[in-house]
């Protein structure tokens, strides 16, 4: 595919976000500030047993209490009882109906099990409390370890174990080629849950209209047609009978927001029953236990290599934490494909064992299944190089894919069934680019002087690929209104990342226009039929070419209708302002309002005039072949305080490749602010349930989310590998500032803590892990700092 | 069922407008604000007073308005992230700066940035990296990793240029 982007003036600009004003002067939208005059409020009686059959519900206390207006439960409505079908499957997952409200047995604690709805959330409050649940419990299950262990408790009845499914990869030969390596190392790494935590927790309100039947649903969604779809479904009801709208402002979403959870389900079947408005918003205490997480990982990784540090083959068998039912399972197949990352390895086994828990499920998280494989791949990168004696920077340029080889095919099999191919990218220009910032080899000088010094000083590098720009497709839709702008309208909905800028910067460069007279419009299931969503890093290489493309046909369409009027040729034709004009007589022109009087207003039962086309619109759904790879490397120096084990970040640069920049800014921002999260995951958060399944972190007292003063200053080089799979040459920005940060950083660890042979083999890493490290591990003397 | 509906006058001053108001004692400043007045420029984020969203100024000093009454404000000046751009529609130095150095993501934090930083400002200048960390710290952001805050505050922080 050739870039057929005509002049680049807006796209690639720093242009500044018309988002913002609203958002700092208090005057943006978000789901709870909608004016729905007279609407409800609900809120969910949840399990607070990880398992447990319901033996009965009592709601007769909580119905009498003034202001409440009904309580149901999983039993009362019976005609949204189905399961919820799972995002993504396989042929070989074993499946278990994830009901809305379930009515007889609950699987992990948060679990709602009934609604109560009143005029306020503190009645609906009230009357939770009176609502009582008699449970039978169960005994629970709540890591993968126990989940896996043999006669363990099973999580659902009818199946003989907790396996939710079982996928192997491999590519090459990796069983003779592990036996005959000249040389092999084995570890074990378990990489801890994690949260979203968007500042807005979920939401979701709707109003039912009996006079024309049509239900509009207001949702925190990142999805809101499959939101659609999936309540269509449940509901028996036409999808244009549902509107969903994601308000124009969402509180971030990092993933969770792009699930489908009971709640959906129930508040707007309610709206519908109660003729009413009901709404709920998710306090944060519920946001702790019932919106999905991800990350809990545990890889059972080996690797095997020549003398002259050469990959000879990997070996990487995972559990992963499913939860209580299975919402998708795109992030442990991310995980199975991301393995091999940036290196050229011949024979790969990738194997995924998903098992169920009584913990609420997991979905995707910012990185989504690659921080794991990330870790797995770049803790024994690094094993491998200490065992060589090698330094850990000159293993891996010995093993990168090189920028020539390009596509590379993997050799194994990506989720949508086609062989996993990197489409473009530089792996040496990204290493030593970051490395160069990083100045290596004086920080190499630094960390031998601290050393000396007797101070805990550490490098660690950390290189990754991120599938990204995934299909099926994303649409794009113009029109010409009658005042003379354009209307850009997207199915995606944005949670932050300024989609009414940059896709209004696309559709300037499109067009041919200038930006103020191009709208953007997003999120609302009734302005376009078909859309996707917003997850995957995948709107700017999916949703962008869609603009563009679109964005071409409207101006054909202009100049078109534009030529009939001014009788001249299209070719001679320039858009200027709000007019199309003459090239070499400027005053010979049209104005937008004219054409749109002339093609969309008409004149009422008058034949069009020949060359005038009749309603101005275009519509492009765009649908990338398979995923592009976007990439980066990162290098991050620690200092470890032996006394207390906590992590001083003394630098930290990020090199970065996500092909062509609509919006360096905006990438910017995208990178820093998934850096912070990935701090998190390396550092600091930890949603820690205990042997009975009850989660022990659920306020941010217990749970750390890293302020300003955890988050360490960062330095961004940036590398361009355009993809070829879209026209901008566009692939997604929106998690490689996460991916590889847990990696780096226990890199970096592990290395201050060589003198010691300490190991770090679980995340996030903490202090008193740390201090476990350093008072446990092998002081007597015989690791490989001291041989 | 528990003595919820005792009813209590609040009679404060939010942005220069005086409010009375008769409210349930045991609705929050937040949800006062929000859903009596309107003013829903003020978030809640985690109604235990950890995220900072709710953050507005009372009587000088910025609080988290998820963990007062409203009835605790009666007699107080109230301001909030509605009354900080100027009644022509300029951005205030302090928002510009925000906007500018990117600083605004999702944007549902940013109110609450708005206030705290707003009153540490009024106590006195933000000099250095450092401090502005420091400043920011009482808030949580999920979006932006805090980098374009630092910048924006540092600019406007009075501090030596």
């Amino acid at each position: 595919m050739t870039a057929v982007v005509p002049e680049k003036k807006m796209i690639g600009a720093s242009v500044l976000r018309r988002e913002d004003r609203r958002l700092l002067t208090g005057a943006a939208t978000y789901l709870d500030d909608l004016e729905l005059p007279g609407c409800y409020e609900a809120a969910f009686v949840r399990s607070p047993h990880a398992a447990a059959r319901i033996v009965s519900i009592d709601t007769s206390a909580a119905a009498a209490v003034p202001g409440v207006l009904g309580v149901w439960t999983g039993a009362d409505l019976p005609e949204i009882a189905k399961g919820i079908p799972p995002k993504v499957v396989h042929p070989q997952l074993r499946d278990v109906p994830r009901m809305p409200l379930p009515a007889d047995f609950v699987k992990f604690v948060g679990e709602p099990v009934a609604v109560v709805v009143a005029t306020s959330r503190y009645v609906a409050e009230d009357a939770l409390d009176l609502v009582e649940v008699e449970y039978d419990v169960l005994p629970a299950i709540s890591s993968t370890g126990a989940a896996l262990a043999s006669s363990a408790p099973l999580v659902h009845d009818g199946a003989e174990d907790n396996v939710a499914v079982h996928v192997t990869q491999t590519a090459g030969d990796p069983t003779a080629a592990m036996d005959a390596a000249p040389h092999r190392l084995r570890e074990r790494f378990t990489v801890a849950r994690g949260g979203g935590h968007s500042m807005e927790t979920r939401g979701v309100a709707a109003r039912f209209d009996p006079t024309t039947e049509q239900l509009v649903v207001w949702d925190t969604t990142q999805s809101p047609h499959y939101v659609r779809n999936t309540l269509a479904y449940l509901y028996d009801m036409p999808e244009d009978e549902i509107r969903v709208v994601a308000p124009p402002d969402v509180g971030g979403g990092f993933g969770p927001k792009a699930q489908f959870y009971g709640e959906e389900a129930v508040i707007p079947w309610v709206a519908r029953l109660l003729r009413n408005p009901v709404k709920w918003i998710e306090d944060r205490r519920e946001n702790f236990v019932a919106t999905m997480m991800e990350r809990t990982q545990v890889h059972d990784i080996e690797i095997g290599f020549d003398d002259d540090g050469h990959i000879l083959a990997v070996r990487n068998i995972f559990e992963h934490d499913q939860g209580a039912y299975c919402a998708g399972l795109q992030v442990p197949m991310i995980t199975l494909s991301t393995l091999p990352g940036q290196y050229r390895i011949p024979n790969i086994h990738t194997e995924l064992i998903a098992c169920y828990t009584n913990m609420v499920p997991t979905s995707s998280v910012r990185g989504a299944g690659r921080p794991q494989a990330v870790v797995a791949m770049e803790r024994m990168v690094d094993r491998a190089a200490e065992h060589l004696g090698m330094d850990p920077v000159e293993f891996r340029r010995r093993n990168l894919v090189q920028a020539d080889e390009f596509p590379y095919r993997v050799g194994l099999t990506f989720r949508d069934g086609s062989p996993l191919t990197y489409d473009s990218g530089d792996f040496p220009l990204l290493l030593e680019s970051t490395l160069d910032r990083f100045s290596y080899d004086a920080q190499r000088d630094l960390q031998r002087a601290a050393r000396a010094e007797g101070r805990l000083v550490g490098i660690g590098v950390a290189a990754y690929v991120e599938g990204c720009g995934l299909g099926p497709y994303e649409g794009s839709r113009y029109r010409l209104l009658n005042d003379g702008t354009i209307l850009v309208t997207l199915a995606a909905a944005p949670q932050g990342q300024g989609y009414e800028t940059v896709y209004a910067q696309i559709a300037a460069d499109a067009l041919g226009m200038d930006m103020d007279l191009i709208r953007v419009t997003t999120g609302d299931t009734s302005r376009i039929p078909f859309g996707q969503g917003t997850f995957a890093s995948r709107n700017t290489a999916t949703a962008g070419p869609a603009t563009l493309q679109a964005g071409q046909e409207m101006r054909g369409k202009l100049l078109q209708v534009a030529e009939a009027m001014l009788k001249t040729s299209a070719a001679s034709l320039t858009i200027r302002d709000n007019r199309v004009e003459v090239t070499d007589d400027p005053t010979r022109g049209v104005s937008l309002r004219d054409i749109a009087g002339a093609a969309n207003v008409g004149k009422h039962g008058i034949t069009l005039a020949p060359g005038i086309l009749p309603g101005l619109e275009t519509t492009v759904y765009f649908a990338p072949e398979r995923a592009a790879y976007a990439s980066g490397t990162h290098a991050v120096a620690v200092e470890i305080d032996p006394e207390t084990g906590a992590i001083d970040v003394l630098r930290y640069v990020i090199g970065h490749d996500c092909g062509n920049v609509m919006n360096p800014m905006l990438v910017d921002g995208q990178v820093l602010g998934g850096f912070a999260h990935g701090v998190g995951n390396a550092m600091y958060e930890e949603p820690f349930y205990d042997d009975s399944g009850q989660p022990q972190s659920t306020s941010y007292l217990d749970y750390s989310l890293p302020s300003s003063m955890e988050v360490p200053p960062v330095e961004l080089v940036h590398v361009h590998t355009p993809s070829p799979l879209n026209p901008l040459g566009a692939k997604g920005a929106g998690e490689g500032g996460t991916i590889p940060v847990p990696a780096a950083i226990a890199n970096a660890v592990e290395d201050a803590l060589r003198p010691f042979g300490a190991r770090i083999t679980s995340l996030p890493i903490t202090p008193p892990k740390i201090v476990d490290a350093l008072s446990t591990d092998d002081l007597d003397g015989t690791g490989p700092w001291h041989g | 069922m528990p003595d919820q509906e005792e009813p209590v006058w609040v009679d404060t001053v939010v942005n220069g407008v005086r409010h009375e108001e008769i409210v349930d004692a045991r609705t929050t400043l937040a949800d006062f604000l929000r859903g009596r007045l309107r003013l829903t420029g003020t978030h809640v984020g985690c109604e235990h007073g950890v995220c900072g969203a709710c953050t507005v100024i009372v009587d000088g000093a910025a609080v988290r308005s998820c963990l007062m009454l409203a009835v605790q404000a009666d007699g107080a000046a109230v301001e909030t992230v509605e009354s900080l751009a100027d009644g022509s529609g300029g951005l205030a130095p302090l928002q510009d700066a925000f906007s500018r150095h990117h600083a605004v993501q999702c944007g549902f934090c940013t109110s609450g940035f708005m206030m705290s930083t707003t009153a540490a400002l009024r106590e006195g200048p933000v000099t250095c990296a450092r401090q502005a960390r420091e400043v920011l710290s009482g808030n949580i952001c999920r979006c932006t990793g805090y980098t374009g805050m630092v910048a924006a505050l540092l600019e406007v922080g009075g501090g030596e240029k």
